[in-house]
């Protein structure tokens, strides 16, 4: 096994295109897997040598996260915790304090786990990732990254160098919750993330809703959205938004749930993450 | 209520000092059974079934062996075979036939994780790839792994030649039960009959693991004289030594077996799984082996304790008296016979001062690990069921659970449905402090509930031995072989400490090993500060009395003229003549002129043992939306008999709740249709972490037990005994659901309170 650190993302891509090669982030899912030979690469390619990767910048149009950046740094960034809480809260929720020193998002996301904590915290935000690859740059929405367990639309030689989260909306708000048997070190059960914008009479005018560990990959469920948009998010639709959860879900019956429970607890997630959202909403 | 004892007033026991093996625990210097390095050890590694049930065709070692770095490689050819006998062995029986094919694998593997074959090598890499390099033929068999399904007619047999005793006439054809047990007393028809309420359950519980933090670990180094020495993680190292001994064919004499520190077993690190194929791998290799199991392996090839199915039936009159119960309980043996379901019968009804009973337990094998001690084996297990329908009978007939219970609580005097009957036992005042708790006084709130249960342990004495030098500077020195699993060395030096009139810290503790002290039974049954206290306090009885014999050839009068009074040597009164009364210490400056060393030892079978009863309150909320139980507010009452340092007392309870917590709400050996364990892991087999749970407060009744020279009674085991009925209650009441079965995890709780309409 060979241990590449390149600072450039052309050097990193051109590595990457290379037979049994993987990239490494914080390490969290990748030197597990490799220790339970799991997997066994020949050639580790740590991204964090390149600048891009490691930085969280913010402009009018919003926030660039580069891919490895950790759980620990996001949630002490002065301003990202005040937009996108739920998003920092859904990526601090992954492992420990040890694994918040080292987990990040491009990592959980590139994992290829329908479970992942963070995933619909940025589907919800609405986060479109910089894939850099041999031919050059390109942009694909996070829900589009994820085809199926261990599977992603990642070409060889593609990683993710960034992240790009929209400015918040004026009358914005985030909430991620996931359904854990304990109250922490666990995987999701079921994890939902909702964003959703008021205008000033508090009218819903967006909503995005997403659910995780309920089918092959993270969903981002068009429908729930839209039982919210252009109402009060009232109990009523509130309650178009829980059924319309249920029906996307597609889960599979396993040791930490049957498909029963996860497509009940979707519903309740829903509906519990978007009155969050909502109160947030509401008071910013 | 019985009187309690009148309890003296002591300096020493009773308090708090801080344990003498504390500060190297805390700062890591500590050295545990995977912490030893030895020059020139190998790494030994273990090839184990992927299947849970095959018939062995081939072993083909060759390539393994050949490979650079390879040492050695063992398989079940290196182990003599051994008789299927049952023999008297502590608490229980073993059969090493048994014991010996469980591991390391002979004809059949019968469960997924079983040994087939263990190597050394220079390093791990290349014990891996020699694992690789094993081929073993399989033919696949037909698997069983319910307890329910391995007795059914058809079911796939795992013991060609197993025949259940305690049957008459014996059968004719091998089955999956090993034996049939039953007690009785009374008349259990005439009971019924007189009853005005039957209540009939049946209860399921899954197999659970100990879940010691520390994996099994050891290392041995064989020499070529025949002689060996072995550093483990156990919890009885002579018991370890004479395994080994045994399944290897060795001198018992001339294996020298020393315990590391432990970290956990609770009843687990009783058996032997690494340490004869570590020793036999040293022997073939002769250099150092260690082996350490990796969690995984610790799931799948090391003793869970047992499922099992209980039935229960109790008849009760409008007043709360029971007039009859009955059970049946059928526990998982795993893949050889031995499951506790024996002390699982006799727990069964054991709170209570009955009439008529009758209890008839199963030991079932499947295809599953075999089962190892778990914290009193088999009674949280029966009591799980009993106490369950006591509470259902308490809601029905209307009536508060502790008066139902405190109604027909044993006390001194019942006899008890397996046999003997009871001393001075402290379940009434248990009861009684559970009444008068803040706990039980407190409102809940919404979507929460209240539960309580009761429990009992045995406990044991047995062979025990300890040593204690008084030094020349006077401080002491006390060999005890008893492994330390919960502060047992702080409670023995408290205790010789009291004897001595001494400062507890300048007595040190060490743990043994097996050529050094006399025959130690292991540390279970909660015996170690029963038993060692008991011999300890002997051995310190022995330093006085040497030493007041020293100070009567000091000072030329009878040794009857000398008394021991607060710490000082003194002359027996005016008539023994006036001497300066000498401290310990003095005698030790001149022990060596005054007849030498000054040794207590202590050698004895621990009698008098007592029981002890716990009553536990739990407090849970339920989630109506996804089923998840919270335990909110938690009380562990038991009578400890003496609690000779509270903090470890009440850590025991804190320790047994939490256990019960996990086995109640989340915990399980989950299988897959093919018979391979799912969830081998910390992620999926889900222990409590210290943010599921709510602070655990004990209250520690004492009545004393009157054969212990402090009224010591053993704790450790009776805390995990009440916590699933307790909890199972408590969810009846914030859920409005009673469930039957365990774990109470969220897909089960929401879907029973959907379809209760509660959810
Ligand atoms: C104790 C523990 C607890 C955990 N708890 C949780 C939890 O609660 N919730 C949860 O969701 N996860 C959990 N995880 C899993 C893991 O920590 C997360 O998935 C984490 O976000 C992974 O990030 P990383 O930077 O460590 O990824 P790495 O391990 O470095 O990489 C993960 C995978 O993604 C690939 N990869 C990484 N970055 C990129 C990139 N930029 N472009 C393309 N591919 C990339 C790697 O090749 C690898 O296959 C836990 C892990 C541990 C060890």
């Amino acid at each position: 096994m060979r241990y590449e650190k390149p600072t450039t993302v052309e050097a990193a891509s051109a590595l990457l295109a290379g037979q049994g090669a993987r990239v490494l982030a914080g390490g969290t899912d990748l030197l597990v897997q490799m220790k339970a030979r799991v997997l066994s690469p020949d050639v580790v390619v740590d991204i964090k040598g390149i600048d891009a990767t490691r930085k969280i910048t913010k402009d009018a149009s919003g926030y660039t996260i580069g891919a490895a950046v950790t759980g620990a740094e996001l949630k002490e960034h002065p301003t990202l915790s005040k937009d996108w809480p739920g998003l920092v809260e859904a990526a601090n929720l992954i492992g420990s304090t040890q694994v918040q020193g080292r987990a990040s998002l491009g990592g959980n996301l590139c994992n290829g786990s329908p479970a992942a904590d963070s995933v619909p915290g940025m589907i919800a935000a609405g986060a479109v990732a910089t894939i850099a690859g041999p031919k050059g740059t390109r942009t694909l929405p996070v829900e589009d990254i994820m085809l199926a367990p261990r599977k992603l639309a990642l070409t060889a030689g593609e990683f993710i160098v960034s992240f790009k989260i929209p400015a918040r909306p004026a009358h914005g708000g985030d909430a991620y919750l996931r359904f854990i048997p304990r109250t922490e070190m666990d995987i999701a059960v079921v994890g939902c993330g909702v964003a959703l914008a008021l205008d000033a009479s508090g009218t819903c005018t967006a909503a995005r809703v997403s659910l995780g560990a309920v089918a092959a990959r993270p969903l981002l469920v068009v429908d729930a959205g839209k039982a919210l948009i252009g109402t009060k998010v009232d109990e009523a639709a509130l309650a178009k938004m829980e059924a319309a959860a249920r029906a996307a879900c597609k889960p599979i019956d396993d040791k930490r749930g049957t498909v029963e429970f996860r497509i009940d607890v979707a519903g309740t997630l829903a509906k519990r993450t978007a009155t969050i959202a909502l109160e947030r909403a509401r008071k910013v | 209520m019985q009187e309690r004892v009148k309890k003296p007033q002591f300096d020493v026991v009773g308090t708090r000092p801080i344990r003498p093996d504390g500060v190297d625990k805390v700062t890591g210097r500590a050295k545990y059974g995977a912490d030893l390095k030895m020059a020139g050890q190998l790494v030994g590694k273990v090839l184990r079934s992927p299947h849970a049930h095959a018939r062995i065709k081939s072993i083909d070692i060759s390539k393994a062996l050949a490979l650079a770095g390879v040492k050695a490689v063992v398989t079940a050819e290196d182990f003599p075979g051994q008789p299927s006998e049952f023999i008297p062995a502590g608490e229980g029986v073993v059969n090493y036939r048994d014991m010996s094919n469980n591991v390391m694998a002979r004809d059949k593997v019968l469960y997924e994780g079983h040994a087939v074959a263990a190597v050394a090598a220079l390093n791990e890499k290349t014990a891996l790839a020699a694992l690789d390099a094993i081929k073993v033929e399989y033919e696949v068999l037909p698997h069983v792994i319910d307890e329910m399904e391995a007795i059914k007619p058809g079911a796939p047999i795992l013991h060609e030649d197993m025949i259940t005793t305690g049957v008459t006439p014996a059968p004719t054809k091998a089955s999956n039960i090993s034996k049939r047990v039953e007690f009785n007393l009374g008349d259990i028809t005439k009971g019924f009959a007189a009853a005005d309420l039957v209540v009939e359950r049946e209860f399921k519980t899954k197999a659970v693991h100990q879940g010691y933090i520390e994996p099994h670990a050891c290392l041995a180094s064989a020499s070529e004289d025949g002689s060996a020495e072995l550093w483990v993680t156990t919890q009885g190292h002579w018991v370890v030594r004479a395994y080994c001994a045994k399944l290897l064919g060795w001198d018992i004499g001339k294996i020298r077996v020393t315990s590391s520190e432990i970290g956990g077993g609770f009843g687990g690190k009783t058996v032997v799984y690494l340490e004869p194929l570590a020793l036999a791998l040293s022997k073939k290799s002769r250099r150092p082996v260690k082996m350490v199991m990796s969690r995984e392996e610790v799931f799948k090839a090391s003793g869970p304790t047992s499922g099992g199915t209980v039935k229960v039936k109790m008849g009760v009159k409008k007043d709360g008296t029971i007039t009859a119960a009955e059970a049946e309980i059928t526990l998982q043996a795993g893949a050889f016979q031995g499951s506790p379901v024996q002390p699982a019968c006799m727990c069964a009804f054991a709170n209570y001062d009955l009439e008529n009973v009758k209890v008839v337990g199963f030991d079932v094998v499947s295809n599953r690990p075999k089962v190892a001690a778990y914290r009193a084996p088999g009674g949280p297990i029966s009591t799980y069921g009993v106490e369950s329908v006591v509470d259902e009978i308490a809601e029905k007939l209307g009536i508060c659970p502790i008066e139902l219970r405190l109604k027909n609580a044993a006390k001194e005097g019942t006899r008890a449905a397996y046999g003997p009957k009871f001393g001075p036992v402290g379940l009434v005042e248990c009861l009684e402090a559970a009444k008068e708790s803040d706990h039980w006084k407190a409102p809940v709130g919404p979507n929460q509930g209240r539960g309580l249960a009761a429990g009992f342990w045995f406990n044991i004495g047995g062979e025990t031995t300890v040593s204690l030098q008084l030094n020349e500077d006077g401080t002491l020195t006390l060999m005890v072989g008893t492994p330390d699993i919960g502060g047992l060395r702080a409670s023995l030096c408290m205790m010789a400490a009291e004897e001595l009139k001494m400062d507890v810290s300048k007595i040190r503790p060490i743990i043994a090993d097996t050529s050094s002290l006399g025959y130690n039974f292991l540390t279970g049954g909660s015996r170690a500060t029963f038993s060692s206290g008991m011999a300890t306090v002997e051995a310190a009885r022995s330093i006085v009395k040497q030493a007041c014999g020293r100070a009567a050839k000091l000072w030329d009068i009878p040794e009857e003229a000398v008394t021991f009074e607060d710490g000082m040597i003194r002359p027996a009164g005016e008539n023994a003549g006036k001497h300066q009364p000498m401290h310990l210490s003095d005698i030790a400056k001149v022990a060596g002129k005054t007849g030498g060393a000054i040794v207590g030892y202590a050698a004895i079978s621990a009698q008098g043992a007592a029981p002890s009863f716990g009553v536990h309150i739990a407090d849970t909320e339920v989630d109506p939306g996804t089923g998840k139980v919270t335990v909110t507010r938690y009380t562990a009452i038991q009578d400890a008999g003496k609690a000779i340092h509270p903090s470890y007392v009440e850590g025991q309870y804190q320790g047994g709740a939490v256990q019960g917590i996990g086995w109640a709400l989340n915990e399980e050996y989950i299988y897959g249709d093919d018979g391979k364990l799912q969830n081998a892991g910390f992620l999926d087999y889900r222990i409590p972490v210290a943010s599921d749970l709510p602070m655990i407060d004990t209250i520690i009744v004492e009545v004393p037990n009157p054969r212990h020279p402090y009224g010591v009674r053993g704790i450790g085991e009776t805390p995990i005994v009440p916590p699933m009925a307790a909890i199972g209650a408590s969810v009846r009441r914030s859920s409005g659901v009673r469930f039957f079965e365990l774990p109470m995890s969220p897909p089960k709780v929401l879907k029973a309170m959907k379809a209760a309409g509660k959810a």
